[in-house]
């Protein structure tokens, strides 16, 4: 496919598309709306199949099922829907099942607004439900990257058999950019799934059963463990981040997301001004590129944590830091973005030494 | 030597762990003798619920998913969707899906899913310790109605058949009860026939099977057997509430 002007929601919808996903089941919320109309129209153009569920708690319990039934299948929502769909994500990262969720973030809390946040952060890479578990989060800060993170989560939920988040927000959601999309075929090395339940019929007569239930402590603590090792893989081999401008930084900002667009274009005009500043871009939120920090805590005297949010992500990276540089905080939150202007005037507070 | 009772192989040899008197060992046999006898055990996927029949995955023998409570339709409708070849059913106790998960049922037969629901109706939860359910009888005690269920404040039971009858994409909606011979024999018909229905895309069925708690009623296995005809029956009328294929 050529570059095309396209949406984010939708951008993001014909991607899983291109990426083999034939099942989407999904509840209206604003502003992920886009998702969905673009499926419903869509897959069954390409021999898949849309479901317009009752709830979010349906939804991802028919993602549940279609998984388990070994289909490449998405569910997208925004912030409250997504809550609704915790439970869900819960039994299905128990029952070891690949996924796909997109979360077009709005703010909250409560009802909250339909403007974009950043405010599902500890949600998303805590777990979100209740248990031991983690889902693997991508952050676009394009559409270009979002379209790519989207392919990919399909191949990381089935190479782990676990829950993997597209989290943008509604900027991404709306704005429109060129975009190529290109079909991605599944990675030739992906596990097979012969733990499908297809019919005992299509197995030789082995059993198949998705469960998440092990009432013995002994058996469930095993389980648990080998769920874990897999997320020991997951931190070795997934972890993505981009580095701008950080070989020279005194401050660096750590941002993701639309708030690290906003950032790029804030250290531009710092380094006019001769403000040696860098940004810190985490593509995953988990597994969190911690280890990116490390070559930086040497030379950097600031780190700047940027978020659409009250203060989420700068918890992983004070853990990165790990107390060694100071950090400051800017955030805004109930869906207001941060402008250009209100980033640069937090770097040069830090420039000039003073605290922000 | 002739052999005149034996297991379905419709069950796995696994010990099944229901209470004596329960009656879920019988619907169990049913729902595996229909699945045999229809030749689809080797197509089917059960999904099993949240309550006493939670470990009905290791009791049928075919291919399973276990469900979060109440969400049992919603799994049968992605795994419908993805193989709609196979044949897909839902097992599901009063709490599951006439409370937790009513709007999941609900919303399964409104769309007329391809699925068959086998609904076990026996007025309490059971494997919480004897709750009560929304398909409890009025002046029925439970441990969260130890004066009886009052219609004033905790309502009146929930007629779910009558209720999903009224859905226009519905294709076969019975009560039957398990509770003597005659009665277990027009049940297993009843069974057959809404499995029968799917494996020929006909659509959405469901059978309510008025079902024991012995346990938990405080009552003997025969006792509990005549508590179902003498007191859930006149709140729960057997029979077709919809039909739209007709036959038997």
């Amino acid at each position: 496919m050529a570059r095309e002007l396209m949406k984010g929601n939708e951008a993001i919808a014909a991607a899983a598309i291109s990426a083999g996903c034939r099942y989407f089941f999904g509840y209206p919320i604003t502003p992920q709306n886009e998702i969905p109309e673009y499926m419903s129209r869509e897959l069954p153009k390409a021999g898949g199949v849309y479901v317009q569920a009752e709830s979010e708690v349906a939804a991802i319990n028919m993602v549940y099922g279609a998984a388990g039934a070994g289909a490449r299948v998405l569910t997208s929502s925004s912030s409250p829907g997504i809550s609704l769909m915790q439970e869900g994500i819960s039994y299905i990262a128990g029952a070891q099942l690949p996924c796909v969720l997109v979360n077009i973030m709005r703010a909250g809390p409560g009802l909250g607004g339909v403007q974009p946040a950043q405010a599902d952060y500890f949600q998303a890479t805590r777990g979100g439900g209740h248990g031991d578990y983690r889902v693997i989060v991508l952050a676009p800060s394009t559409l270009q990257e979002a379209v790519d993170l989207t392919q990919l989560a399909f191949d990381l939920a089935d190479r782990y058999r676990n829950p993997a988040m597209v989290l943008a927000d509604g900027m991404i959601g709306q704005i429109m950019e060129p975009v190529e999309i290109e079909p991605r075929r599944p990675a030739a090395d992906l596990p097979a799934k012969d733990w499908a339940t297809t019919g005992t019929a299509s197995s030789g007569g082995r059993r198949r059963i998705i469960n998440s239930l092990f009432l013995h402590p002994d058996e469930l603590e095993r389980h648990v463990l080998a769920i874990y090792r897999k997320y020991e893989e997951v931190e070795k081999n997934e972890v993505r981040c981009e580095l701008h401008l950080c070989d020279d930084a005194e401050i660096v900002i750590v941002a993701y997301g639309t708030t690290a667009r906003i950032a790029r274009s804030a250290i531009a005009k710092c380094r006019r001004f001769g403000i040696r500043v860098g940004l810190l871009r985490p593509i995953t939120l988990y597994p969190y590129p911690s280890g990116a920090f490390t070559p930086l805590l040497e030379r950097v005297r600031n780190f700047l944590v940027v978020e659409m949010s009250m203060g989420q992500m700068i918890d992983d990276v004070r853990i990165a830091v790990a107390g060694r540089k100071p950090i400051a905080f800017y955030g805004r939150t109930g869906g207001i973005v941060p402008t250009v202007e209100e980033i640069v005037r937090q770097v040069q507070a830090l420039a000039q030494g003073g605290a922000q | 030597m002739k052999t005149v009772y034996e297991r379905s192989p419709g069950l796995t040899e696994a010990p099944m762990h229901y209470c004596p008197g329960c009656t879920h060992g019988i619907i169990h046999k049913l729902v595996a003798e229909s699945l045999v006898e229809l030749g689809v055990l080797g197509r089917t996927v059960a999904v099993a619920p949240v309550g006493c029949a939670v470990f009905a995955y290791d009791y049928f023998n075919c291919d399973a998913q276990e469900a979060a409570h109440g969400r049992a339709p919603a799994v049968a409708t992605g795994i419908k969707r993805v193989h709609p070849d196979a044949i897909v059913f839902t097992y599901q106790g009063d709490g599951d899906l006439a409370s937790i998960g009513m709007g999941e049922i609900v919303h399964a037969a409104m769309r007329g899913e391809n699925i068959t629901v086998i609904f076990v109706n026996n007025a309490i939860y059971g494997m919480t310790g004897g709750q009560m359910a929304p398909t409890t009888l009025v002046g029925q005690p439970t441990t969260t109605s130890p004066q009886g269920r009052a219609r004033a404040g905790q309502g009146a039971p929930l007629r779910v058949c009558e209720m999903l009858a009224t859905i226009e994409a519905t294709t076969f909606i019975t009560r039957v009860s398990v509770h003597n011979i005659p009665r277990l024999n027009a049940a297993k018909r009843a069974i057959r026939k809404a499995f029968q229905l799917q494996v020929e895309n006909k659509g959405f069925s469901l059978v309510e099977v008025l079902s024991t708690c012995p346990t938990n009623w405080g009552l003997s296995p025969v006792d509990a057997m005549r508590w179902v005809e003498q007191n859930m029956i006149p709140t729960y009328p057997l029979g077709v509430f919809r039909d739209t294929e007709g036959g038997t």
